[in-house]
């Protein structure tokens, strides 16, 4: 069973990359990724939105497809919803397989679906003014990958 | 009663995130969107906008709200 959580607080990348490695000794390999707000921008904050009724069963749908399509031991999403600063983690997608390419593969396809085709909407503040964030072209595109 | 949410930047066009919309029988959904200001209304029929009727996806077809139901709007998602 994939671990899914959509966290309405920060959460700590390492110590979940921590207890999942420890959950997991029989993967020969784990490969993880992990989303910070960038620093250096103008912006000071990002908030991302959700909407109950659909964002986690449509992150849990998601890790399902990956676990069905790759040879996981298992797979961890984590995706943050609310205000953010630069440094703020806001996602970590860690896969634990026998053979790296199944782990690699699986966060690649987990991340570009995360990114354009799933249930968050994105707002930046620079200046003191808030901006929704438009999905880019490019992270449409990357979905014609899989 | 109903209620219509605006996710995204249609909080922005609808001046908040949600709307209580008095219904005195059950409504369809274009008469609905003929009761808001025009540049809303389009926006929300927008070709990429999604809709969810009490949690869950629901085609602009055909539709009809009734007392108690919620509407969600849902635009193009960015996430991660």
């Amino acid at each position: 069973m994939p671990e899914v959580r959509l966290a309405l607080a920060p959460f700590d990348p390492a110590a979940e990359l921590t207890a999942f490695g420890a959950a997991h000794d029989e993967a020969g390999g784990i490969v993880s990724f992990l989303g910070k707000v960038r620093a250096g921008d103008a912006v000071d904050a990002l908030e991302l939105r959700h909407f109950a009724p659909l964002t986690l069963p449509g992150m849990q749908a998601l890790a399902a497809q990956a676990e069905s399509r790759w040879n996981l031991a298992g797979l961890l999403v984590v995706h943050r919803s609310g205000v953010m600063v630069p440094g703020d983690p806001i996602v970590l997608v860690a896969a634990a397989a026998r053979h790296r390419r199944d782990a690699f593969a699986a966060t690649d396809f987990v991340m570009d679906h995360l990114k354009s085709d799933s249930w968050f909407w994105k707002r930046e503040r620079s200046g003191g003014e808030w901006r929704w964030i438009e999905p880019r072209e490019q992270d449409h595109a990357d979905l014609t990958r899989w | 009663m109903a209620r219509l949410l605006f996710l995204g930047r249609l909080e922005d066009l609808a001046g908040g995130p949600e709307r209580a919309l008095p219904l005195t029988a059950p409504t369809a959904l274009a008469d609905i969107l003929a009761g808001l200001p025009a540049d809303l209304a389009a926006a929300l029929s927008g070709p990429r906008v999604r809709l969810a009727r009490n949690g869950a996806l629901v085609a602009p077809e055909g539709l009809v709200l009734a007392e108690g139901d919620e509407l969600a709007f849902l635009p193009p998602v960015s996430g991660g």
